[in-house]
């Protein structure tokens, strides 16, 4: 049974007699949407996330700012389960990660950059194929409405490889929403768009939290898409968390008008005024 | 989140096979390159053995008695060995769409990913070795299907241990990105000599015998050679291939799960490149 359990889940065992409840091993509300405790991970020598706490409260948009190398790829694909810690814990919705992450994956959904749609099934095709996936209700009907509120209509029968990089962002957003997620995950949610295009997804993942309670984790290179879509900001360096706050008050700390600023700052080891003495 | 999405996450979900099958059937129909490569070397191969059959035939008195060894053999590798790309070339499919993450990420289990990849090989096989068949009675007078019950056997055996193998190397493939997909072509061809498909085991010296047993091919081209040249179904013969493939299938699952838990910790899931 062990391991039919173990082919059943992709390897992780589910702990049993522990006394927590298994199935499904998550709560309904109240808690924090991503409970981040101590994570590291070690890729042989580098050290890309070294030991990271956070708390990340249910329909709440966070962002997680770094340069290239921060550790804000590898965190997210941690919290995902798609790359497992070397040491600590994280939580997803109540749920530990990876151990019953089948318990929530129905919950969550994620867009990014490393990763596409199949090129040569239209977009309708995609959507129909990870809508099943996810056990989507009235697919049917959730595709069209994805097609309306995203502007698809026009391409909804083409192929994906054929679209624009604006477009295809478009798409792969509807797939990211087509569960209709409590926890989305986004790694440059608007990287390479056109700052109209941009704008205009920035603007439907504001609405989609607000109609939804949703909690949104984001990493972003983009500042400015950061000071207006996030709550709070996570700014990681070399795999450790330099700071967490809201932007308003990380601006503040640091005396800076932008966030951009405040990144450039940190990237270049500036000392942060009135920040206690050995913080950058 | 909504009541859109029904709550039935812990068993095998007939519904995410089914959506991944659509997804490989969506791919296939879209592209008439894929669907003639599915038919052409296997019909290319059967024409080309099929003559030469025709030729040693008439020069031997020995194949003229086995009448359709060559031709029989030529098609049952061909269930072995299309059998393994089509479900490999499906899982490749994902890597070269860069769409593992997506899925990875999706309530696919990994065993019904698996489960969709075998049905795949299933229609993939299908396409490409009943035109070849038909080719055979129509270009040679040999009709595969004459072979009866025992078929039943030999395919069953020989899809078991395709899927065994095409687990392996796409294991293989998760852990170490596009740069182990040669191993997917060319896996298969290391069984080749030692599971017997032209020649009997007895050509083997002994030592490599011991080894081609361990083979479940072996068994089912032996069993074809028994049937076709002395008329006798050798069940034990089956049997004990089913038995090895029982054990092949369950190591590659085991193996598939292992590699996959190594990729999550090397990090390569979401990469996939080489």
């Amino acid at each position: 049974m062990r391991l039919l359990s173990q082919w059943l889940n992709d390897g992780h065992m589910q702990q049993v007699g522990t006394g927590q409840a298994q199935s499904p091993a998550v709560d309904q509300g109240g808690s924090a949407a991503i409970d981040v405790a101590h994570l590291v991970k070690v890729y042989k020598t580098t050290r890309a996330v070294d030991d990271i706490s956070f708390r990340i409260a249910r329909g709440s948009i966070t962002g997680l700012l770094g340069g290239n190398g921060a550790g804000k790829t590898t965190t997210i694909a941690m919290i995902m389960g798609l790359v497992l810690p070397t040491s600590g814990s994280v939580e997803v919705l109540g749920a530990r990660i990876p151990e019953q992450r089948y318990d929530v994956l129905g919950r969550m959904n994620f867009e990014s950059p490393y990763v596409d749609m199949p090129m040569r099934l239209t977009v309708r095709q995609n959507l129909t194929i990870f809508g099943r996936l996810y056990a989507v209700q009235h697919l049917r009907e959730r595709i069209d409405q994805l097609a309306d509120d995203l502007d698809l209509k026009e391409f909804l029968d083409r192929s994906n490889g054929k679209l624009s990089a604006g477009q295809k962002t478009r798409v792969a957003l509807a797939k990211a929403l087509i569960n209709e997620p409590d926890l989305l995950l986004l790694d440059e949610p608007t990287a390479s768009l056109d700052p109209d295009t941009a704008d205009w997804v920035r603007q439907h993942l504001e609405t989609y939290r607000k109609t939804h309670n949703a909690t949104i984790l984001l990493a972003s290179h983009n500042m400015l898409e950061v000071e207006r879509l996030c709550d709070r900001v996570i700014i990681m360096k070399r795999g450790k968390i330099e700071d967490d706050d809201s932007p308003e008050r990380i601006m503040a700390r640091y005396n800076r008008d932008t966030l951009e600023e405040v990144f450039l700052d940190v990237a270049r080891g500036r000392l942060r005024e009135g920040a206690p003495e050995g913080t950058p | 989140m909504s009541e859109l999405v029904s709550q039935h996450q812990h068993a095998i979900s007939l519904q995410r096979i089914n959506a991944m099958v659509l997804r490989y059937w969506y791919l296939l129909m879209s592209s008439w390159p894929r669907l003639l490569e599915l038919v052409y070397w296997p019909a290319l191969q059967i024409i080309t053995w099929g003559f030469l059959q025709n030729y040693i035939s008439q020069a031997s008195g020995f194949f003229a008695k086995a009448g359709g060894t060559l031709i029989g053999a030529v098609i049952l590798w061909d269930i072995l060995f299309r059998g393994q790309l089509g479900f490999s070339i499906s899982f490749l499919e994902e890597m070269w769409a860069r769409n593992l993450g997506n899925l990875m990420m999706s309530p696919l289990k990994p065993i019904e990913f698996l489960l969709s990849l075998m049905i795949m090989s299933l229609i993939r096989l299908a396409i490409g070795v009943i035109p070849m068949t038909l080719l055979a009675l129509f270009f040679f007078g040999f009709n595969f299907y004459a072979i009866g019950l025992p078929l039943i056997a030999f395919f069953c055996n020989l899809i078991f241990t395709s899927w065994s193998v095409g687990v392996f190397a796409s294991g293989l493939v998760l852990r170490n990105g596009l740069g182990a997909e040669s191993i997917v072509w060319t896996l298969m061809f290391a069984v080749m000599p030692l599971a017997c498909i032209y020649y009997p085991v007895e050509v083997l010296p002994a030592w490599l015998q011991a080894v081609a047993w361990t083979l479940p091919p072996t068994y089912v081209f032996e069993g074809m050679r028994s049937l076709l040249i002395d008329h006798v179904f050798r069940a034990d013969l089956m049997v004990w291939a089913l038995a090895i493939n029982a054990i092949l299938f369950a190591a590659s699952f085991a193996i598939f799960l292992a590699l996959l838990q190594s990729a999550k910790r090397n990090g390569s899931l979401l990469g996939g490149g080489e």
